[in-house]
């Protein structure tokens, strides 16, 4: 197949300059510019381009919490890291291999996560005295000795864009726009990444704007055939297939992931559903994505406020529909007293929290998982709910289900803890067979069930085994029955006001949340020998993950088990921390998790924490673990 | 943005709702609970009109759902044999809100006071009004809170003493008729507590209405503001307040009919002598005018002293609601494209590793 260097062929690209080749089993790329840069398409489309060609893969988007913070900023620069693979790997890495810096900023902001002969590749055109002063560069970093520990690509991409795109008939500035498809087309070059997929998708992207489409595949053809054609870069990189599980699979978001997850529900369940929620950063995807699929018989409902949408939620769930609202740390805190009425009343609702950094507004934009304890507590009174917690994006799938049949079941409110890392980032996602997903089928009372046969419904009379009370929606005749935030008589449901009955139900409200149905937790340790367990839970899982695998290939054992239920916790858990000497928590608060642990089942924890609105990294839970296991052994001796 | 025009049809209020042949009395929709409201609370009286008015309206009683805030009135639905929600301060419109919207087969009804709607619940009250949802909100008005002992409330007077503002209170009060029609509210109506027949018409065309319906109910509290809609009580004081909406015919009130109302140079309305007026220049009530502006200057008309007060329907418009386009647009979505979830799952980029 011969590349066609310039016009809208549909032909695909490919190398016929022989370069050398270099084998890879990983690679870790990051791309930064200005926010307004396009470097989260950019990454997402390499990101698709590395899916469609088999690798694993793990991303971790990185953007400012404002729209378009001052160009050419620090606080500007947006990036996008994509961490692929020959082999099944947890995380989207600790340090980029190559970056790609469109501007000064870029590079400031990046440079110092850049290992030693790392790969740097730089937009030169953006590199005018006034930019460098912007973000201050005393000096230009491309001639003084800052740039001298990497391998250093300069390219005028700015410049080259426009110079392809100069018989487009594109304004200039139109046309400078498209340079990050020029840098795209580059990387693409560079790691034999296959092109039709990008074409293509530009092509819909752009189908009411054709003009546009065509420069931005004129831009990407220009990137690749730079790297094609000049002799600057010698080498090229491949990255073979993984060895993945057999099977279809897509690339998928945490947050996309789990809006399938509730439409999935909703199917399974047979309920229509109404997601009651208010924009708020970074939950709103899973509106923006649940608002596509109307056809589902998905109702989104866009509310005044956080309340306003918890409480339509947990409206339609007492009509007889899937009650979900969506939302951050800060809109759970309004939520709070919904769900203490949803508690109240015994009623299914799902609640999901993508958590981001706090207190208050914090860091938006940013991951953090400190929500555990609002969630468990974050209400007035004696208010449990079941929480739970997907370890990655595509798991977002099946957490949601999860948490949808704990709701449905025991007619509760549950709390699922995203949070910003796995809802922006992306894995391939093994697509699940419909037919293999459970049955969350539910049945509505028919018949008044009052105990003393006089015919009555009592809307607290509970199901002996899940002490869930009946779910008689209105239009049920004979039913009439009246709840809310009031103490309930046991049973009849009426106000009541006994403190003997009070003291019963709330334990009983206990007692129900206590008893939800939690599989056992399991224990990885392929040695058998470990004396250290790493526990965690959320998004946590592939930093831990990682760094016990490069902990394990040191010849140190340790052994890993997550969290996927925070509340109730699995029944033998207590029994698996009793087993290790030492028990090392990360998480990314001061220690929650550890808090609770200590409190249920005495035993000390080694806490570790970070919250610096990034995930761990693998090389920094490796030393950790590493040192835990080191002076572990020594104790014991 | 592009509007799509869902061309729905005209619905009445119930026309979704189930009804049924049988027969059905007051006593039918009283639950078995005691009532505890303070004797002598206004509460009592509308509860006792609203059991007798819901009858007439033929519906399944299993069918219609009473959901309040908190506050006295808030316990509404406890006395209800309907199905009923007690939820939370403020609350209540947007809980409805979920509700109708996914059950268009329920005349679903908001039970609230001054401060539940007005305060704390200020937001859901204007947005559930512009939305249109359709459902029924029954605002309980005795200016004052009574559930937590005597503070103002937002419809309270300049100047009040209460337990919370012993030198006065400081903050101008809302006028709900005008608030709600500044909400784009397309049903708004007031009825005092102890006018049963003005009452029930109210509500017989707020059920029938297809949208958001607010009235605003004068009710005494006889613990903590007694006696404050009195001067609407009494047979001779009345009179020469109170102005009686009645579509069709000219806006006039008084023992003799002898007072009228007028546009004035502003484009609003005051009231005079019909015999200074001019019999032709009487404004004749029409509740339908597309422009809020007529029903808002009606309720400035009303003024806190109760010097004069309109009562009846204010706005009875026609427009799209909330929920009936909701899910007008979930079955043209589910025309248009058959769901199924595999499709979905697997999306368009996918690779198999063999």
């Amino acid at each position: 197949m011969s590349t066609s260097a310039n016009g809208s062929g549909t032909g695909a690209l490919s190398a016929t300059r022989p370069t050398e080749v270099s084998r890879l089993d990983r690679v870790v790329i990051r791309f930064a510019g200005d926010s307004g840069d396009g470097m989260q398409l950019t990454g997402d489309r390499f990101t698709s381009e590395a899916a469609a060609f088999g690798n694993d893969l793990a991303t971790l988007p990185n953007f400012p919490a404002e729209i378009r913070a001052p160009q050419g900023t620090i606080p500007g620069v947006s990036s996008f890291q994509v961490h692929f693979a020959d082999y099944d790997i947890l995380t989207p890495g600790d340090r980029p291999d190559v970056l790609v810096a469109m501007n000064p900023a870029a590079l400031k902001a990046n440079l110092a996560d850049v290992p030693r002969g790392g790969t740097v590749i730089l937009n030169t055109d953006e590199f005018s005295k006034r930019n460098l002063t912007k973000v201050g560069y005393a000096e230009d970093p491309l001639s003084d000795d800052t740039l001298a520990p990497f391998e250093v690509h300069r390219v005028a991409m700015s410049t080259l864009t426009q110079g392809a795109l100069a018989d487009t008939g594109l304004g200039k500035k139109d046309a400078e726009r498209c340079k990050n498809m020029f840098a795209l087309g580059l990387l693409s070059w560079m790691y034999h990444r296959p092109t039709e997929g990008t074409e293509r998708f530009l092509r819909e992207k752009f189908a009411k704007k054709p003009e546009i489409a065509e420069a931005n595949i004129l831009a990407f053809r220009a990137g690749w055939n730079y790297g094609e054609t000049t002799e600057s870069f010698a080498t090229t990189f491949e990255v073979a297939p993984a060895k993945l599980e057999q099977g279809t699979y897509r690339q998928i978001t945490g947050n996309t992931a789990l809006a399938y997850g509730v439409i999935a529900a909703g199917q399974q369940s047979r309920l229509p559903i109404l997601l009651g929620t208010y924009p708020i950063t970074p939950a709103s995807d899973v509106l923006h994505e649940l608002s596509k699929h109307k056809n589902f018989g998905v109702t989104t409902f866009q509310a005044e406020d956080e309340i306003a949408g918890i409480g339509a939620a947990l409206g339609a769930a007492y009509g007889g529909a899937l009650g979900v609202t969506s939302t951050s740390g800060p809109g759970i805190a309004l939520k709070s007293e919904t769900i203490g009425l949803g508690v109240m009343m015994e009623l299914p609702l799902l609640v999901i929290d993508v958590q981001r950094g706090g207190p208050s507004t914090g860091l938006p934009t940013k991951t953090e998982q400190a929500d555990l304890l609002q969630a468990m507590f974050g209400r007035n009174s004696e208010s449990p709910v079941p929480i739970i917690a997907p370890c990655s994006p595509a798991d977002c799938f099946d957490a949601a289900i999860e948490a949808t049949r704990i709701a449905l079941t025991y007619r509760t409110p549950v709390l699922l803890l995203s949070d910003g890392a796995i809802a922006n980032g992306s894995e391939p996602w093994l697509i699940p067979d419909v037919r293999t997903l459970p049955d969350l089928t539910v049945e509505f009372a028919t018949e008044p069930n009052a105990p003393d046969g006089s015919g009555e419904h009592w809307p607290y009379v509970r199901d002996p085994e899940t002490l869930a009370r009946e779910w008689a929606v209105p239009g049920t005749p004979g039913l009439q029955h009246r709840i809310g935030g009031l103490e309930k008589a046991e049973g009849k449901g009426n106000i009541s006001y006994d403190p003997d009955n009070h003291d019963k139900m709330v334990r009983l409200r206990q007692a129900k949340i206590d008893g939800v149905d939690v599989p056992d937790l399991t224990v990885d340790d392929p040695s058998g020998e470990a004396r250290v367990l790493a526990l965690g839970w959320g998004s946590s899982y592939g930093p831990i993950g990682a760094a016990a695998r490069r902990v394990r290939k040191k010849g140190l054992p340790v052994a890993q088990a997550h969290l996927r239920h925070l509340n109730p916790l699995p029944a033998n858990l207590g029994e698996v921390l009793a087993r290790y000497d030492t028990v090392v928590v990360p998480e990314m608060n001061l220690g929650q998790l550890a808090m609770l642990l200590r409190a249920k089942y005495l035993v000390d924890i080694h806490s570790h924490t970070k919250i610096a609105g990034l995930p761990f990294k693998a090389e920094e839970l490796e030393g950790v673990f590493t040192d835990i296991i080191t002076s572990t052994k020594e104790v014991a001796r | 943005m592009t509007a799509t025009d869902l061309g729905l049809p005209a619905l009445g209020g119930l026309d979704l709702v189930p009804t049924t042949d049988e027969p059905q009395k007051a006593k039918d929709y009283k639950s078995d609970q005691e009532v505890r409201w303070c004797p002598g609370c206004g509460d009592y009286i509308v509860l006792n009109t609203i059991q007798s008015f819901l009858p007439t309206l033929g519906l399944k009683r299993e069918n219609i759902v009473f959901v309040s805030g908190i506050g006295c009135s808030s316990r509404f639905p406890y006395y209800m044999n309907t199905y009923g929600m007690h939820s939370i301060h403020g609350r209540a419109p947007a809980i409805a809100t979920g509700l109708a919207t996914t059950r268009p087969d329920l005349s679903v009804w908001v039970v609230t006071g001054d401060g539940d709607a007005l305060s704390i619940g200020g937001n859901h009250l204007i947005h559930t009004l512009r939305r249109n949802v359709n459902l029924k909100i029954l605002l309980f008005n005795n200016r004052i809170y009574g559930l937590t002992k005597g503070q103002y409330s937002p419809t309270s007077g300049q100047g009040m003493v209460t337990k919370s503002t012993p030198a006065g209170s400081l903050d101008t009060p809302f006028n709900p008729i005008s608030l709600a029609l500044g909400a784009e509210a397309s049903f708004v109506g007031r009825a005092l507590d102890s006018d049963k027949k003005g009452l029930t018409e109210v509500l017989t065309a707020a059920a029938e209405h297809r949208g958001s319906a607010f009235v605003e109910i004068y009710q005494n509290c006889p613990i903590f503001n007694d006696g404050a809609f009195d001067v609407l009580k009494d047979k001779d004081e009345a009179a020469q307040r109170i102005i009686p909406l009645t579509p069709g015919e000219p806006i006039r009130f008084g023992p003799e009919g002898e007072f009228g109302v007028t546009r004035n140079g502003w484009g609003g309305f005051e009231v005079g002598k019909v015999a200074d007026i001019g019999e032709h220049e009487l404004v004749v009530h029409d509740p339908t005018i597309a422009d809020t502006s007529y029903a808002f200057a009606l309720s400035r008309i009303g003024d806190q002293n109760l010097n004069h007060t309109p009562t009846g329907i204010f706005r009875q418009v026609t427009r799209p609601t909330y929920d009936d386009q909701a899910r007008t647009q979930l079955e043209q979505a589910a025309q248009a494209k058959t769901p199924n979830l595999q499709s979905l799952l697997t999306g368009k980029d996918t690779w198999t590793v063999a």
